[in-house]
């Protein structure tokens, strides 16, 4: 309780302290939910390729002087609507539309990063996240999308669950499976480029992907895996934005260094427990 | 004919599919019949499953139509009056799902957005686990059941559905015969007690000839297709035995 009353009024005295968490808070809460349907159907790569796209997205915006969020969100989501398209037209496979955007948008964001020399301090920050990239308004369109993301799982909860299990099944049933999967893809585009802020480019496919697989571990049903991965989630971003608030760290990476150690506290307790 | 009054379910008139440019399903024409228990024989490779997907519409035929219920199959609406059970292989059983969570997928379907399972829908959850003699298992991991026993939540997961004709893809691959001889028995019941229709692929030509009462032989075109003991008798299915290579 000591520990709480000395620390509490000092941290909060910060305003960008709770922005970044406000907004910590909100992309901890959505990224197990895409994360889950993207590792079970093995196409959590998507989730950096997202991330790639939208730097080049941060990037466009700082050129053209417009919220570089604003920016990321438009270009991944654009994209994934694309490579969605590219995997159905299986002109190429799912996996190398993948590649192609990954090392595509990089090119472009370095490209447009050498072109303007003003905006690499910047750049770093949304490549690694941190907690004083967060404005006002990124909270605020953060919240919004946040919640548009977290209705549109609730709303397709059924037809996800059902497609990620059966994919055939789900189609012989009624449900319009390529609907399903390109708002799948929207919503993780949505979620990845939110994310940047926060976790940055580099690290947001492990905020999506590891909470996951962690609770995957436990063996538990689909419900209490989701359960499980978002305390985690949780957990992890709200620590990893105060420790880095008290020992200047990078909030992103100790927040995929945490998420890592409980993955691996949690294999070592399972072999403990054979 | 002893079908003239019954109401057709399935029609297929003159299907062809191909993946690449060799057709793997050619020039296809059947009728199921309410009530049927149809059997789909053929080799591996033959279009069995090729088949059973066009009737479903999860492939699209090159050439010919396909028609569930009376209606077209581009404009049919009424999947709850279909149960399918997938081939095995096919369905990921490492996810993270409880048999009862696995079974209520089934009523899906049937259910609008926003619309979380109601009080009917646990019930119906409840049914089918009783048909097939799952109920002890509800809690269970999907990943910890035996073949036999994955096998028998799919098939409970189509009866959720309450439908009026189930699909089924080569059920018994991988399970071993007194599990499959039980599965025999639970679709005998289904499509007498129950009077569903079903339509069953399977490479197992001399089980499957003697369960159903409808039976086809595909070898991407549709050799034989009638009643089961003309096929028996037949010296068709005496070559083919002799061919060998259909038991596996």
């Amino acid at each position: 309780m000591i520990i709480s009353y000395t620390i509490m009024p000092e941290i909060f005295q910060y305003s960008f302290i709770l922005r970044g968490l406000e907004a910590g808070i909100i992309i901890a809460l959505i990224a197990p939910v895409i994360g889950i349907f993207l590792v079970l159907r093995r196409y959590s790569l998507i989730a950096d390729t997202l991330s790639h796209v939208s730097l080049a997205g941060v990037a466009i915006g700082l050129i053209l002087n417009i919220n570089p969020l604003i920016t990321a969100i438009i270009s991944a989501v654009v994209s994934s609507i694309v490579i969605e398209r590219l995997r159905l037209s299986k002109r190429i496979f799912g996996e190398s539309a993948l590649a192609i955007f990954l090392s595509g948008s990089l090119a472009l964001a370095i490209i447009l990063i050498s072109l303007n020399h003003g905006f690499r301090v910047d750049l770093f920050n949304y490549l690694f996240g941190s907690i004083t990239t967060v404005r006002q308004a990124d909270v605020y369109i953060i919240f919004i999308l946040g919640l548009l993301v977290i209705a549109g799982i609730f709303a397709f909860y059924k037809e996800l669950v059902y497609i990620t299990v059966d994919e055939e099944a789900a189609q012989v049933s009624g449900i319009s499976t390529r609907l399903i999967n390109i708002l799948l893809i929207v919503f993780a585009a949505l979620t990845v480029s939110l994310a940047i802020p926060i976790v940055g480019v580099l690290l947001i496919g492990a905020l999506i992907v590891i909470p996951v697989v962690t609770a995957l571990q436990l063996r538990k049903s689909f419900k209490q895996t989701i359960f499980i991965a978002e305390i985690v989630s949780v957990f992890s971003v709200t620590f990893g934005i105060i420790s880095s608030f008290y020992l200047n760290l990078s909030a992103g990476g100790v927040i995929v260094l945490i998420n890592i150690i409980i993955l691996l506290l949690t294999f070592i307790i399972k072999e403990f427990k054979h | 004919m002893r079908k003239v009054n019954t109401e057709i379910i399935v029609k297929l008139e003159k299907v062809s599919f191909s993946y690449t440019k060799e057709e793997a399903v050619k020039n296809v024409s059947l009728l199921v019949h309410k009530g049927d228990y149809t059997g789909i024989i053929g080799p591996n490779g033959g279009g069995k499953s090729t088949l059973l997907k066009l009737m479903l519409g999860i492939l699209k035929p090159n050439k010919g139509t396909v028609e569930l219920f009376g209606t077209d199959i581009n404009h049919f609406k009424d999947w709850q009056k279909i149960g399918y059970v997938p081939q095995k292989a096919h369905v990921d059983t490492n996810f993270p799902v409880t048999v009862e969570e696995m079974v209520a997928m089934g009523r899906y379907g049937l259910r609008g957005l926003f619309h979380f399972p109601t009080r009917e829908d646990k019930e119906k959850v409840y049914q089918a686990l009783k048909h097939v003699d799952m109920v002890d298992f509800r809690n269970k991991q999907m990943s910890d059941l035996s073949g036999g026993q994955q096998q028998r939540v799919f098939i409970a997961r189509a009866l959720a559905t309450e439908p009026e004709i189930i699909f089924l893809d080569e059920p018994t691959v991988g399970v071993d015969v007194k599990t499959q001889k039980q599965f025999y028995e639970l679709l005998r019941i289904l499509n007498r007690k129950l009077e569903l229709t079903l339509v069953l692929v399977s490479h197992e030509l001399d089980v499957v000839a003697h369960e159903s009462n409808e039976l086809g032989y595909i070898n991407r075109t549709l050799e034989y297709y009638g009643e089961p003991t003309e096929f028996l008798k037949g010296a068709y299915f005496h070559e083919l035995i002799g061919i060998g290579g259909l038991h596996h």
